[in-house]
C-alpha cells in the first residue's frame, strides 16, 4: 500500500511537471507577450519599446531557464534600471530582493499578478476560500439529493418512479451550467423576484440564502443527475445479488433490506463518482462565478486568462491541476479501502 | 413608432406553420422507419420504446431544422431591424409583414432565425468533431489496450495528463485569437486529421492485403478522399475549393477533438482489455492472425455497442463543449447565430429582457436531452441481446 501511495504521487509529481510546462509554454507564446507588454505599456508604444520592456523583465531569457526560475530551481536575477542600472523591482506592487534569489513556486512565491497589481498568493488564495464555501454549499445540497434519487429509482426496478426519476436526472445532466443558471435567474430573480440573480453581495456582505441559493443550485443541478444515475446502477445490481435474496426470505420489510443490506453496498462506486466529479465541479464554478459574479477561483481564472496575467494563470491552473489529481488519487485509495473485494497489489 | 403583436395563440400556431418542412421530413422518416422497424435492427427497436422515439424524434427534429434552415427561418440571422430593437414575442416587421416569433434581441435581430441557424453551426462541429475524436481515440486505445506494457503506460500517461486539465482552462489556453497566429492549431490539426487516413489504411491492409487489386483501389480512395479533406482542412488548399474552414472554426474544432480524444481513448482501451480475453481472440491469434488485424476486425466490431453509446452522449457532451465557448466569447465570431453565443448576450440583459434568451437555451437543452435519451435507448437494447 505505501508502494502504491508513493508511486502515484511519483505520477502526480510528474504529471503536474508536465503540465505546468505545456501552460507555461502557452501562456508565453509570443502573441500572449506582445498583449501583455501592450498592456503594461500602453496602446501607441512602438513595436522597439514593446520589446525593450520584455526584455527588461526577463522575458525573453531561455524558455527551460524562466519555468525554472518560476519552478524555483533557477536563480531569479534581479532587474535593472535601463538609466542608472540600480536594481529595481519588476512591478512596483511586487517586494523583489535585490540580489539572486531563488523564488519560485517551490519555495512557496506565486509571483505577481499584473491584473490586479498584488502578488498572486494575496488574490488567489482569498478566491480559494470563496470558491471552497461555494464547493462546500454544492456538495451539502448535491450529494443528499443525488443519492436519495438514485437509491429510490434503484430499489425497485422498472417501476414508475424509476422510470420517472430516470428520465429527471437524464435531464438534469442534459443542461449544462450556463442553461440551468438563465432558467433558475429568469424564474427565480426575473419573475418571481425572490431570489438575487447575482452573487456580488456575498463577497462583501457575506453569503447569504437569497444572494447564493442561486449559484449552488446551478451547480448542484448538473451533478445530481450523473450521481443519481451511477448510484442507481449500482443499486440496481446490487438488488439482484443473492444475499438480497437470502434477507428477503428470512422475512426482513423491504425497507429494512434496502437499508441494512442494500445501501451500504451500493454506495461504493457512487463514493468514486462523487470524487471524480471534482474535475467537473471545476469547470461549473467557472461559468457560474462569471454568471453570477462571485470572486472565486473561477472567477479569478477567467480575468487572469482574459488580462494575459501569465503568473497569476499559472498559479490558476497550477491549483485546478492539483485539485484534479488529488481528488483521482483520493478516489483510488478510498474505493480499495471501502471494498474489501479490491486490494492494492 | 408603435409595433403591432400576435397574440401567444398565434405564435404557436406560426412556429408550427414555419417549421412545415422539418415535420414533412420527421413524419416522412419517422413513419418509414416505424412501418419497416423490425428491418432496421438496432435502429428499429428503437422505435420499441417510448424513451427510443423520444430520442430519434428529437434528434432528427434539430437535424431537419439544420437542413432546412434557410426556408425555417423567416429573416436574416445577421440583420439589424432597427425598430425591432427588444422587440417582444409577436412583434410584426413592418416591411415584410412577418412577425418576430420569439422577439427581437439587443442588436435588432430575430431571436428565432438565430436559434435555426443556430442548428447548423451545432450540427455541423459536434458530430464531425466526436467523429474525429473517435478516430484518434480508438487508434491509439486499441493498440494500448491489446499490448498492454510501455505502449500503454504511456499513451494512458498522456491521455491522464490532458483529462487533468480543467477544460475551460485548456480551452482559455488553446482558442485565444493570438494562437491562430502562430502554427499550434495548424500543427495540431495536421496530427489530428492524419488519424482517420491511418485508421482506413491499416483497417483495409489488415483484411485484404492477400486481394492486391482490392487493396489498391480501396487505399487509393482512401488517401484520395482523406487526402483531399486533409488539404482543405489543414491547408485550407482544397484544389476544387469546396472544402473550407475559418480559422477560427479551425482553432475550436482542435480544441474540442483534443479535449474529448483521451475520454474515447479510455473506453476503447478498457473494452479491449476485456474483449482480447475472448475465445475468438485466442482462435485468431492461432490461425496467424497480425495483431492489428485482431484489433480491427475481431475486437473493434464486437465493441460496438459500448462505443454507439458513447459517441451519442460525447455529441451532447461536446454540444456543450460549443457552448462553454460560445458563453465564453472563445473562439466563434461575435455576431454568430450559435447557441452559446445568444445565451452569452442575453445572459447579461436578464434583469430587462428575458425573451431573447430562452430560445437559445432550451434549444441547446432539448438536442442534448435528446441525444442522452437515444443513447439510454439503446444502451438498454444492446443490454437486451
Amino acid at each position: 500500500m505505501l508502494f502504491f501511495m508513493l508511486r502515484r504521487l511519483g505520477t502526480m509529481a510528474l504529471t503536474m511537471l508536465c503540465l505546468t510546462m505545456v501552460v507555461f509554454f502557452l501562456i508565453n507564446l509570443e502573441p500572449n507577450l506582445k498583449k501583455l507588454a501592450i498592456s503594461q505599456l500602453d496602446m501607441r508604444s512602438s513595436s522597439e519599446d514593446l520589446e525593450k520592456w520584455l526584455v527588461n523583465n526577463g522575458y525573453r531569457q531561455n524558455f527551460f531557464v524562466r519555468y525554472g526560475q518560476w519552478l524555483g530551481v533557477v536563480p531569479k536575477q534581479p532587474n535593472t534600471d535601463p538609466v542608472t542600472g540600480e536594481p529595481k523591482a519588476r512591478f512596483s506592487y511586487c517586494n523583489e530582493p535585490a540580489e539572486p534569489y531563488f523564488g519560485g513556486v517551490l519555495q512557496g512565491d506565486f509571483g505577481c499578478s499584473t491584473k490586479f497589481k498584488t502578488t498572486v498568493a494575496n488574490k488567489l488564495f482569498p478566491a480559494l476560500g470563496a470558491t471552497g464555501i461555494l464547493m462546500f454549499w454544492v456538495m451539502v445540497v448535491m450529494v443528499p439529493v443525488s443519492l436519495l434519487i438514485g437509491v429510490l429509482a434503484g430499489m425497485r426496478e422498472g417501476t414508475r418512479t424509476d422510470r420517472t426519476l430516470s428520465v429527471a436526472s437524464i435531464t438534469t445532466t442534459a443542461t449544462p451550467e450556463y442553461v440551468s443558471g438563465v432558467i433558475f435567474a429568469v424564474v427565480f430573480a426575473s419573475w418571481l423576484g425572490i431570489l438575487n440573480g447575482s452573487a456580488a453581495t456575498a463577497t462583501s456582505q457575506g453569503v447569504n440564502f437569497y444572494n447564493f441559493t442561486l449559484p449552488v443550485m446551478t451547480m448542484a443541478i448538473y451533478g445530481i443527475g450523473y450521481i443519481a444515475r451511477m448510484t442507481r446502477a449500482s443499486m440496481v445490481e446490487v438488488m439482484t445479488q443473492q444475499y438480497i435474496r437470502t434477507a428477503r426470505l428470512k422475512g426482513l420489510a423491504f425497507n429494512a433490506v434496502v437499508i441494512k443490506h442494500a445501501l451500504r453496498n451500493a454506495l461504493i462506486a457512487p463514493f468514486t463518482v462523487i470524487m471524480l466529479q471534482f474535475p467537473w465541479l471545476l469547470t461549473g464554478v467557472v461559468i457560474v462565478e462569471v454568471m453570477f459574479r462571485y470572486q472565486g477561483f473561477g472567477f479569478t481564472l477567467v480575468e487572469a486568462a482574459g488580462n494575459n496575467d501569465i503568473d497569476l494563470l499559472l498559479g490558476c491552473s497550477l491549483v485546478s491541476v492539483f485539485v484534479v489529481l488529488s481528488t483521482q488519487l483520493i478516489s483510488d485509495i478510498g474505493y480499495a479501502y471501502l471494498n474489501p473485494r479490491i486490494r492494492v497489489q | 413608432m408603435q409595433l403591432e403583436f400576435i397574440g401567444p395563440f398565434e405564435i404557436i400556431v406560426g412556429l408550427i406553420i414555419r417549421f412545415w418542412p422539418v415535420w414533412i421530413a420527421l413524419a416522412v422518416v419517422m413513419g418509414a422507419s416505424y412501418y419497416y422497424k423490425s428491418k432496421l435492427a438496432l435502429y428499429g427497436q428503437l422505435y420499441d420504446t417510448g424513451v427510443g422515439i423520444a430520442g430519434v424524434g428529437i434528434c432528427l427534429f434539430w437535424l431537419f431544422t439544420a437542413i432546412f434552415a434557410s426556408t425555417v427561418s423567416p429573416f436574416d440571422p445577421l440583420k439589424q431591424y432597427f425598430v425591432m430593437k427588444d422587440a417582444l414575442p409577436g412583434a410584426i416587421e413592418a416591411e415584410t409583414g412577418q412577425a418576430f416569433l420569439f422577439g427581437g434581441d439587443r442588436l435588432a435581430r430575430d431571436v428565432f432565425s438565430r436559434m435555426v441557424y443556430g442548428s447548423q453551426i451545432v450540427l455541423v462541429i459536434a458530430p464531425a468533431a466526436t467523429v474525429f475524436a473517435l478516430m484518434v481515440g480508438t487508434t491509439l486505445g486499441l493498440p494500448a489496450g491489446y499490448y498492454g506494457g510501455k505502449i500503454d503506460t504511456f499513451l494512458s500517461f498522456l491521455a491522464n495528463l490532458v483529462l487533468a486539465f480543467p477544460v475551460i482552462l485548456l480551452f482559455y489556453l488553446l482558442v485565444t485569437p493570438g494562437i491562430m497566429d502562430t502554427p499550434i492549431p495548424y500543427t495540431m490539426a495536421g496530427v489530428f486529421f492524419l488519424f482517420p487516413i491511418i485508421f482506413f489504411c491499416t483497417l483495409f491492409y489488415t483484411r485484404f492485403r492477400n486481394r492486391p487489386r482490392l487493396l489498391a483501389i480501396q487505399i487509393g480512395i482512401t488517401i484520395l478522399l482523406g487526402g483531399w479533406i486533409y488539404l482543405g482542412l489543414v491547408f485550407n488548399a482544397d484544389p476544387l475549393g469546396i472544402i473550407s474552414i475559418r480559422p477560427n472554426e479551425l482553432n475550436i474544432f482542435v480544441a474540442v477533438v483534443f479535449a474529448s480524444s483521451p475520454g474515447v481513448f479510455r473506453i476503447v482501451r478498457g473494452l479491449v482489455m476485456d474483449i482480447k480475453t475472448r475465445d475468438y481472440v485466442a482462435a485468431a491469434q492461432t490461425r496467424g492472425e497480425s495483431p492489428w488485424y485482431i484489433m480491427l476486425w475481431e475486437v473493434l466490431p464486437n465493441a460496438r455497442g459500448p462505443l454507439i453509446v458513447d459517441i451519442c452522449l460525447r455529441i451532447g457532451y461536446t454540444t456543450i463543449l460549443l457552448g462553454t465557448l460560445g458563453y465564453f466569447g472563445l473562439g466563434l465570431a461575435p455576431e454568430s447565430p450559435d447557441w452559446g453565443t445568444g445565451i452569452k448576450e442575453s445572459s447579461r440583459l436578464l434583469r430587462a429582457y428575458v425573451h431573447p434568451a430562452l430560445p437559445p437555451v432550451f434549444a441547446l437543452m432539448s438536442f442534448v436531452l435528446g441525444l442522452n435519451l437515444l443513447a439510454d435507448a439503446l444502451r438498454e437494447q444492446s443490454l437486451k441481446d
